[in-house]
C-alpha cells in the first residue's frame, strides 16, 4: 500500500470517529451556525443595523423582529449577526497571535532545552501567567485606548504562553524519539527538525488548544466590550449589547437575553468541538476520561 | 526543604520585581500628563509645573520607579491624583469588599463543585453523570457578567429578595453586607464551580483506576468505602491547585462583577482610575492583585512540598 492511501485511510478513520462523537457533532453544528451568521451578515441582515428607528424601540420578539428591538429601535437579530463577526474576528486573530508567537517560542525552548534561552522563555511565560489575564487586558486597552485592535492584542498576549508551554512540553517528548534522532544523524539542524518533524506531530494538540483558546477569546472580548474597552460604536458587539441592555433590563429583558445566549452557544459549541477533537485525536483520554 | 523554600522564595521575589517593572513601563507609555488632567484645561503652565514637582513627575523614570517600589515595600503607594488621599487608604477601604467577595465566591464554588464532582465520578457514565457534565459545560460557557444580569432580573427585580446593586457597608451589619455580596458571589462562583467540578471528577476517576484502589476493593471494601477513605484524599491534590489558581480568576473576575453590581471594590477603583487618568491608583491596585496571585501560588506550592516530598525535587 502506498503512503498516500495509508494516510487517506487514517483520515477516514479519524472522520468516522469524529462523527461518532456526539459532543463533536453538536459543537461543530453550533460553531457552523455562528460562522455562517457572521459570513451572511456581510451581504444581508434582516434590517440595517445602523438605521435608528425610535418609533419601533424596545419591541418584544415578533415575526418581524425575531429577537425584538433595542432602545434605538435596531433589530437585535441583525445586530447579533454583525456582532458575531466582531467576536469571531477578535478571537481568531488573538489565537493567531498566540500560535504565531507562542509555538515558535515553545519549539525554540525545546530545541535548546536546559539552556539559558529555554530558561528565559519559560520564566517569561510564568510572568505573563501570573497576571490575572482580564486585569491586564483592561490595563492594556486603558493605556492604548479602547478598541477592537487593542482588545485583540491584549487577548493575544495571554495566548502566547499557553501555546509556548504546550508546544515546548509536547516537543520535549518528541525530541527523544527515534525519528528525530534519525533526522539529527542525517545532519538536520534544530530549526529544520522543529519545522519538518516536530511541528507536524504536535499539530493535533495545537488545534485542540486553539479551539479552547478561541472560546476563551470570545468570552474575553465580550467582557472587554461589556466594560466599554472592546469594539467601539457603531460596530455591534455582543458584550456592548449586554452593557446597553443592563440599564433596560426591567423594561426589555429580551435585550439582555439574546446576546447572552449567543455568547453561551458559541462558546459551548467551540468547547464541545475541542473536547470532541481531543477524544478523536487521542483515544487514550477517551477511554480514561469518559 | 529549606533549600527548596529559598529557591522558590528567590523566584517569587524575582517574579514580583519583573511584574512591577512591566506594570510601571506599561503605565509609563500612557499618553497624557496626569498633572494637566488634574488641573483642568484652564491651568497655567506654572501651576502644572508645581503639581508635577509635588507628584514627583519631574524626576527621571528610573527614579520614579524606585520611589514607587520602595514606597510599596513600606506600605506607601503614593498619593492619588484625583482623590488627593494616600492610595493605601483607598485600597484599605475597597479591599474589604473585594476580598470577602472573592472568598465568598471561592467557598460557594468549592461547596458546589465537591459534591457535584464526587457524584459524577461515583456514578460514572450514568444519566446523573451525563447531566452534570452537560451542566458544567454550560456553566463554563456562560459569561459571569451576563449570569449576574440574569440573577438581578430574577432575584432583585422580579422576586425582590435582594437589592440590584450597591453595598450598605459593614457598619450596616454582617447580614446586610453579606446579603449585598450574595448575588455577585453566585455570579462569580458559577463558572469556577463548573471548572472545579470537572477537575474533581476527572481527578477522582484517575485515582480510582490506580492499583491500590483495586487492592482495597479486593480486600473487601465496598465501592463507597474506597471512594471516601482512599480515593478522595489522593484526588484532592490537583483540585487544590485549581482552587489556588481560581483565586486569581476570582479577583480579576470581580473587576467586571463589581461593575455590574455597583460595588465600590478594587475593581471599581481601577476603572475610576482608568477613566480619571489616576494612574498611580491603577498601577498600585494592579500590582497588589498580581502580588496576591503570585503569593497564593507560592503558598500552594509550599503546601504541596510539605504534603508530598516527591514534589520538592524535579520542580524548578
Amino acid at each position: 500500500m502506498s503512503d498516500i492511501s495509508v494516510a487517506a485511510e487514517r483520515d477516514d478513520n479519524l472522520w468516522a470517529a469524529a462523527l461518532q462523537s456526539r459532543s463533536f457533532v453538536i459543537g461543530v453544528l453550533l460553531t457552523i451556525v455562528f460562522v455562517i451568521a457572521a459570513l451572511v451578515s456581510f451581504f444581508w441582515t434582516p434590517f440595517d443595523v445602523e438605521e435608528l428607528a425610535i418609533s419601533s424601540k424596545l419591541l418584544a420578539p415578533s415575526s418581524t423582529n425575531w429577537f425584538g428591538t433595542d432602545h434605538f429601535g435596531r433589530d437585535i437579530f441583525s445586530m447579533l449577526m454583525v456582532g458575531a463577526r466582531t467576536s469571531i474576528a477578535v478571537a481568531f486573530v488573538a489565537v493567531g497571535i498566540g500560535i504565531g508567537l507562542g509555538v515558535p517560542l515553545g519549539l525554540t525552548a525545546a530545541s535548546w532545552r536546559g539552556s539559558l534561552l529555554d530558561e528565559m522563555i519559560m520564566r517569561g511565560n510564568d510572568l505573563v501567567f501570573a497576571f490575572p489575564a482580564l486585569l491586564i487586558a483592561i490595563m492594556i486597552t486603558a493605556v492604548f485606548g479602547p478598541g477592537a485592535v487593542n482588545a485583540i492584542i491584549a487577548i493575544g498576549i495571554f495566548n502566547i504562553p499557553v501555546f509556548a508551554r504546550l508546544a515546548r512540553g509536547a516537543a520535549l517528548s518528541l525530541w527523544t524519539r527515534e525519528f528525530v534522532l534519525a533526522a539529527r544523524v542525517a545532519g538536520k539542524g534544530a530549526v529544520r527538525i522543529s519545522v519538518e518533524h516536530i511541528l507536524p506531530n504536535i499539530l493535533n494538540l495545537l488545534i485542540v488548544q486553539g479551539t479552547i483558546q478561541f472560546s476563551l477569546g470570545i468570552l474575553a472580548e465580550a467582557a472587554l466590550s461589556y466594560v466599554g474597552l472592546g469594539a467601539q460604536p457603531p460596530t455591534p458587539s455582543w458584550g456592548r449589547m449586554l452593557s446597553e441592555a443592563q440599564t433596560m433590563i426591567s423594561l426589555a429583558p429580551h435585550m439582555a437575553l439574546f446576546p447572552g445566549l449567543a455568547i453561551v452557544f458559541t462558546v459551548l459549541g467551540l468547547n464541545l468541538m475541542g473536547d470532541g477533537l481531543r477524544d478523536v485525536f487521542d483515544p487514550k483520554t477517551r477511554r480514561s476520561r469518559t | 526543604m529549606l533549600i527548596y523554600f529559598l529557591q522558590r522564595f528567590v523566584s517569587l521575589s524575582l517574579s514580583l520585581l519583573a511584574a512591577s517593572l512591566v506594570i510601571f513601563l506599561l503605565i509609563e507609555v500612557v499618553p497624557g500628563d496626569p498633572a494637566r488632567f488634574m488641573m483642568g484645561l484652564s491651568a497655567t503652565p506654572e501651576a502644572i509645573a508645581v503639581i508635577r514637582e509635588q507628584l514627583g513627575l519631574d524626576l527621571p523614570a528610573w527614579q520614579r520607579y524606585f520611589t514607587w517600589l520602595f514606597g510599596m515595600l513600606q506600605g506607601d503607594f503614593g498619593i492619588s491624583y484625583t482623590y488627593k488621599v494616600p492610595v493605601t487608604d483607598l485600597i484599605a477601604d475597597r479591599v474589604w469588599i473585594s476580598l470577602p467577595l472573592a472568598i465568598y465566591a471561592l467557598v460557594l464554588s468549592t461547596a458546589i463543585a465537591f459534591p457535584v464532582g464526587i457524584i459524577a465520578a461515583a456514578r460514572r457514565n450514568s444519566p446523573a453523570d451525563a447531566g452534570i457534565m452537560g451542566l458544567t459545560q454550560l456553566g463554563i460557557a456562560v459569561p459571569n457578567f451576563w449570569f449576574a444580569m440574569l440573577l438581578v432580573l430574577a432575584f432583585a427585580i422580579t422576586l425582590r429578595w435582594f437589592s440590584a446593586g450597591g453595598f450598605p457597608g459593614w457598619d450596616a451589619g454582617i447580614f446586610a453586607a453579606m446579603k449585598a455580596l450574595t448575588l455577585p458571589a453566585i455570579a462569580l462562583a458559577l463558572p469556577q464551580a463548573s471548572i472545579l467540578a470537572r477537575v474533581m471528577r476527572s481527578s477522582l476517576l484517575d485515582t480510582l483506576s490506580e492499583d491500590y484502589i483495586r487492592t482495597a476493593r479486593a480486600k473487601g471494601l465496598t465501592r463507597s468505602q474506597v471512594l471516601w477513605r482512599h480515593a478522595l484524599r489522593n484526588a484532592l491534590i490537583p483540585v487544590l491547585t485549581i482552587i489556588g489558581l481560581q483565586f486569581s480568576f476570582l479577583l480579576a473576575g470581580a473587576i467586571i462583577i463589581e461593575n455590574v453590581f455597583y460595588l465600590p471594590g478594587l475593581g471599581r477603583l481601577v476603572f475610576q482610575g482608568i477613566t480619571q487618568r489616576d494612574l498611580i491608583v491603577v498601577k498600585s491596585v494592579v500590582m497588589l492583585l498580581v502580588f496576591a496571585v503570585i503569593v497564593v501560588t507560592f503558598i500552594v506550592d509550599m503546601a504541596y512540598a510539605l504534603a508530598d516530598p516527591r514534589l520538592r525535587k524535579g520542580r524548578t
